[in-house]
């Protein structure tokens, strides 16, 4: 009987690559280093391998962004958001690598973009404390992504928690639920943001429990409104007359189904999450000095002024920028080619 | 004859739509003559085509479409050279179309009468209110819609889906039209209100002389309704006949297969099995050259039928009787089909699953948004009572709403029952929910779903699905021994074993309801309920996927609970059937029990209603008046009352009718005498000297 049945094609490389479960360990493989680096940047100092551990990070980006450029062919506008996207993550997991200034050292304050000081060429001038600006806004990508990343993939796994229970085992669960996130969504964001911040005292954790509050009532609606969906079709009744719990149907059969529509999401929010990130820092609220941050940039930057030293302001603010658009671009091409198939 | 102009006439006609992947034809090289007064049917599966020639004739092929090919001529006059002006004049007054969704036609904001009055109002300049609205409640009563006034004063969502249907079939009659197009008129619509509407349709065109093209998927309905016939096939029409022609000697290999596939009254799973037609049907770029029913035909020859475009050729014999064969005249068409081993019938064991007076009942709030209204109770279920031995196959017929998917809830766990019993080999299952059985019992009961779309999850490979059942109820653990056990259910199924890597979006229907069936059957289940299980597949791949499905409950003597509301289907494969209307047994008994005297009145008018396409057979028309009641709130006494021919009032609608036996086993619930329901004549008979 064997005999007659053909051998499985073999996979090629790219194809391997692509299935979901090879995807997931390249983005984690990207992200893990990278949070490490920024989160626990001293006591992986003081073990000496606080370089280290982004090595594999890079060839993980290059391979990712490969893959994303070849399946998203048929959109340019994901090709774009993802270049800038793929753009700063690269930079963030190279740039203790790169040739630069050390961004922490004032050399000489406010040198305009090009001026050149002995054999060093400041590209893009010097902040008011005379520290290499290119090489802080390429040092300031990194805390933005980590704890944008961070803050969004927390308010993820709660936001699906809770919409997979309010959705899946509806009833009082998804009263309560629904009441709750309803209270919190009447909240504006940044009053939110400053009333929880206020409260908790500013630091990066901080940012992830505020930044929590106030997307998880959103992804819990959405997730919610998707299970709703998904819980009729006929694989969900086949998975409880074959008995099995209600939390493996939850995430083994429900969960990669409402995938689609939450990572187009995902992407919107990440922006979101930017801007926030960014505004809090600039308010004083988010992230402490000195390490180079575009929100500290912005905010040091905004007191001067004085139309010559605008670069100062403009450079953090089209970085960020960039940034925000490459992650909606990204969010819009994703959708349009899924409406597509 | 000749100097008859057609009504409408399509030569060579092709049409294709535009979509990213490139041109898809949909149809191509059609031709069809409607003479005046004549109803012409056009048969095919789904996506052949069938309503891109009746869109391509009202002209609405949207953005994307277009006749690439050939020409339309309304009453001699080719479409495409007339003024967008003269088209709008001949679309709404001259030709009308009914969609399948009877609201897609109506405004669900106007009252009926309203938008009945504004077709004559549109239409005839001189036309007063009044007489248009006397009008629309004349035409009204012609598609016999009892209280004509009441309607006119609706909106459409206060009146039923067959009251909906026959409103729009009104409104397309009012404009008078030379031609009316029909596309699946009654698909959304349960069997005894179709029947209803299939009568009207016949008269039409007698009584207004409106030639029709009535399109539908069922070769029964067409036989009722249609004078002329055009079978299509991915695309094409491969015969075009009058009914007689087609139905008795029909010349292309498909037709023929299409007929051998669907269950008819002559068929018995054991005398006469169903020869289902091999492989599925092409997508439309993947179509192979020359015949494209090439890789399905049993007289394919390499050479001749894979090349060019086979023209459609006149048969010399019958009335314009063409089809698109090159090898029509080879085939020896009198020789029977060779037919698949039928198997001896299979004795049926000891009882596996006893139902006794079973109930279940939903409450359910009325009343607004703020009101909690008084609570009522949806009498889904109402004391059933019945057997299923091993081997056996049980049906379970009735039309929408009658409870059957609500009774396999409660079987399979997912709703606990309000009273009475249900015992799977002694263990009482009525309040058991599925989370607390034991993982024996879960895996002696399994179920097959009714929605080939829904039935497998889109995000896991068909082979981690199997597994996860066989892993479950501890057939196999180890996982070598698994992937063996996968693969082997395959083979049953027969599917390539490679399929087990595989997603269900690269699945055809057909398949994915088989995967289906191997999950079910993966755990060694004693019990298997299916809803429906291929009414939502092709016509030629249902026969394949109820062979099989008979085939391994053969092989591993599993009780078959197949529920259903074609009695085709279920004639044809079950050992007995239960008859239920509005959550209440009306019959029960063996297969031949049921489709002979004495009859229940409910059975003897499901078993009219249903079409059969078969020519030698006579049925006795009996036609139900009048709408399904809601389940929330049905008559008293019988429940049948409502639409019952024989009611007797003071009677039935005030006491709940006694059940009585007629054989062992064999009971009807009715007021009528026993005498009464024996004198019943049969409804199906077959005349034997043509059937010879
Ligand atoms: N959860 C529920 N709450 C209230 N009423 C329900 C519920 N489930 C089913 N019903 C009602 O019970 C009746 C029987 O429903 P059921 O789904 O069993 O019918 P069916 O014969 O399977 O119909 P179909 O052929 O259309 O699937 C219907 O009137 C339905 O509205
Ligand atoms: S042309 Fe050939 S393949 Fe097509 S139906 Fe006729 S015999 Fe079969
Ligand atoms: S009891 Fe009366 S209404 Fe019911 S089926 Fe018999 S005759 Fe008809
Ligand atoms: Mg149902």
């Amino acid at each position: 009987m064997t005999d007659t049945t053909m051998p499985a094609p073999r996979l090629s490389l790219t194809q391997r690559l692509k299935r979901p479960r090879a995807l997931i360990v390249l983005s984690l493989l990207m992200v893990i280093p990278l949070i490490a680096y920024v989160m626990f940047g001293e006591p992986l100092a003081r073990a000496g391998i606080r370089e280290i551990v982004l090595i594999p990070a890079i060839p993980a980006t290059l391979i990712l962004y490969a893959l994303a450029m070849a399946s998203w062919r048929e959109s340019w506008v994901a090709i774009l958001g993802g270049t800038l996207v793929f753009f700063w993550v690269f930079v963030a997991v190279s740039v203790p690598f790169l040739p630069l200034l050390d961004p922490n050292k004032p050399i000489r304050p406010f040198a305009p973009p090009g001026t050149e000081v002995g054999d060093i060429t400041f590209w893009l001038g010097t902040d008011l404390k005379g520290r290499d600006m290119l090489s802080r806004m390429l040092w300031g990508c990194q805390r933005v992504l980590v704890w944008g990343v961070t803050a969004t993939a927390v308010a993820y796994v709660v936001g699906c928690i809770f919409g997979l229970i309010a959705g899946y085992i509806s009833g009082i669960w998804d009263e309560i639920i629904s009441f709750i996130s309803n209270v919190l969504l009447s909240f504006p964001v940044m009053v939110l943001f400053i009333l929880i911040l206020n409260y908790l005292g500013p630091s990066g954790f901080n940012i992830v429990i505020a930044v929590t509050f106030a997307s998880a009532p959103a992804i819990m609606r959405i997730v919610r409104g998707l299970a709703l969906d998904n819980k009729t079709r006929d694989y969900v009744f086949a998975a409880q007359t074959r008995g099995e719990h209600p939390f493996r149907i939850m995430v083994v059969e429900l969960l990669p189904n409402v995938r689609g529509p939450i990572i187009v999401d995902a992407c919107l929010r990440l922006g979101y999450t930017t801007v926030a990130i960014t505004t809090l820092t600039f308010l004083g609220l988010g992230l402490q000095p000195p390490d180079a941050d575009w929100g500290l940039m912005i905010k040091e930057a905004s007191n001067l002024m004085v139309w010559q030293f605008s670069y100062m302001l403009l450079i953090p603010a089209l970085a960020v920028s960039s940034l925000i658009l490459g992650f909606n671009l990204m969010a819009d091409g994703l959708r349009e080619m899924s409406l597509r198939d | 004859m000749n100097d008859v102009t057609p009504v409408l006439e399509c030569r060579n006609l092709s049409i294709s739509y535009y979509v990213r992947a490139g041109e898809i034809p949909a149809v191509v090289d059609f031709n069809l003559k409607l003479m005046p007064g004549e109803a012409h049917g056009i048969v095919g599966e789904s996506g052949c085509g069938k309503s891109t020639v009746a869109l391509a004739v009202m002209n609405y092929m949207g953005n994307n479409g277009g006749i690439t090919n050939g020409e339309i001529l309304f009453e001699g006059r080719d479409m495409r050279t007339m003024s967008a002006e003269e088209l709008r004049q001949i679309r709404g007054s001259k030709i009308s179309m009914v969609y399948q969704e009877p609201m897609a036609s109506l405004n669900p904001a106007m009252r009926i009468g309203e938008q009945l009055a504004e077709v004559p109002l549109y239409h005839e300049e001189e036309t007063s209110k009044e007489a248009a609205y006397d009008r629309a409640a004349q035409m009204l009563a012609k598609v016999r819609l009892p209280d004509p006034l009441r309607i006119m004063n609706s909106y459409p969502h206060q009146i039923s889906g067959g009251q909906q249907q026959r409103v729009v079939i009104a409104m397309a009659l009012l404009a008078n039209p030379r031609l009316l197009l029909l596309d699946e008129p009654t698909t959304a619509l349960d069997v005894t209100v179709e029947a209803g509407i299939v009568e009207l349709i016949k008269d039409i065109s007698s009584e207004f002389g409106t030639s029709m093209i009535y399109i539908s998927h069922n070769l029964g309905l067409i036989l009722e309704t249609c004078d002329r016939l055009t079978v299509m096939y991915s695309g094409e029409a491969v015969e075009n006949g009058s009914i007689t022609d087609v139905f008795n000697n029909m010349r292309h290999p498909y037709t023929r297969g299409l007929f051998s596939s669907i269950p008819l009254p002559s068929a018995d799973k054991n005398a006469r099995p169903l020869l289902p037609i091999r492989g599925q049907l092409p997508l439309p770029h993947e179509r192979p050259d020359g015949c494209y029913f090439g890789p399905r035909c049993d007289y394919f020859e390499a050479g001749r039928c894979d090349q060019g475009l086979i023209p459609m050729e006149d048969t010399g014999a019958g009335e314009r009787h063409a089809v698109r064969c090159t090898r029509y005249s080879e085939i020896d068409w009198s020789k029977p089909l060779e037919l698949p081993d039928a198997g001896d019938p299979v004795e049926a064991g000891d009882v596996v699953l006893n139902v006794q007076q079973l109930q279940k009942h939903y409450e359910i709030e009325t009343g607004g948004l703020f009101l909690s209204g008084e609570k009522k109770t949806v009498k889904a279920n109402e004391a059933l009572d019945f057997r299923a031995r091993e081997a056996e196959t049980v049906a379970i017929v009735g039309e929408s709403g009658c409870g059957k998917s609500t009774f396999a809830k409660v079987l399979m766990g997912l709703e606990a029952a309000t009273d009475g019993k249900v015992t799977l080999d002694n263990v009482e299952l009525g309040q058991l929910a599925v989370q607390k059985r034991d993982a024996d019992t879960i895996s002696r009961l399994q179920m097959v779903f009714q929605n080939p779309f829904d039935t497998l999850n889109p995000s896991h490979t068909v082979g981690n699905q199997i597994g996860r059942v066989i892993r479950k109820f501890g057939v196999e653990t180890d996982r070598e021994k698994v992937e063996q056990r996968v693969h082997e259910l395959l083979d049953i199924v027969k599917l390539p074993r490679d399929f087990a890597k595989r997603r269900p979006r690269q699945l055809s229907g057909g398949q994915k309801q088989r995967v289906g069936i191997a999950r079910a059957f993966a755990g060694d289940p004693k019990v298997v309920i299916a809803d429906e299980p291929v009414s939502a597949l092709d016509v030629s791949v249902q026969a394949a996927v109820t062979g099989l499905l008979m085939d391994i409950q053969r092989e591993n003597r599993t009780t078959l609970l197949f529920i259903s509301h074609d009695l085709s289907v279920v004639r044809y494969l079950s050992d007995r059937i239960v008859v239920m209307y509005l959550g209440r047994i009306m019959e029960k008994g063996t297969t031949d029990e049921i489709f002979t005297p004495p009859y229940h009145p409910y059975t003897e008018a499901l078993l009219s209603a249903v079409p059969i396409a078969d020519t030698s057979v006579k049925k006795r028309k009996v036609v139900l008046t009048g709408e399904l009641p809601s389940p929330a709130n049905p008559p008293s006494g019988c429940v049948f009352c409502t639409r019952c021919p024989y009611a007797m009032p003071g009677v039935c609608d005030v006491t709940a009718p006694p059940v009585r036996e007629f054989a062992p086993r064999h009971n009807i619930a009715c007021h009528l005498e026993p005498e009464q329901l024996t004198a019943m004549e049969p409804v199906i008979t077959i005349e034997e000297e043509k059937a010879a």
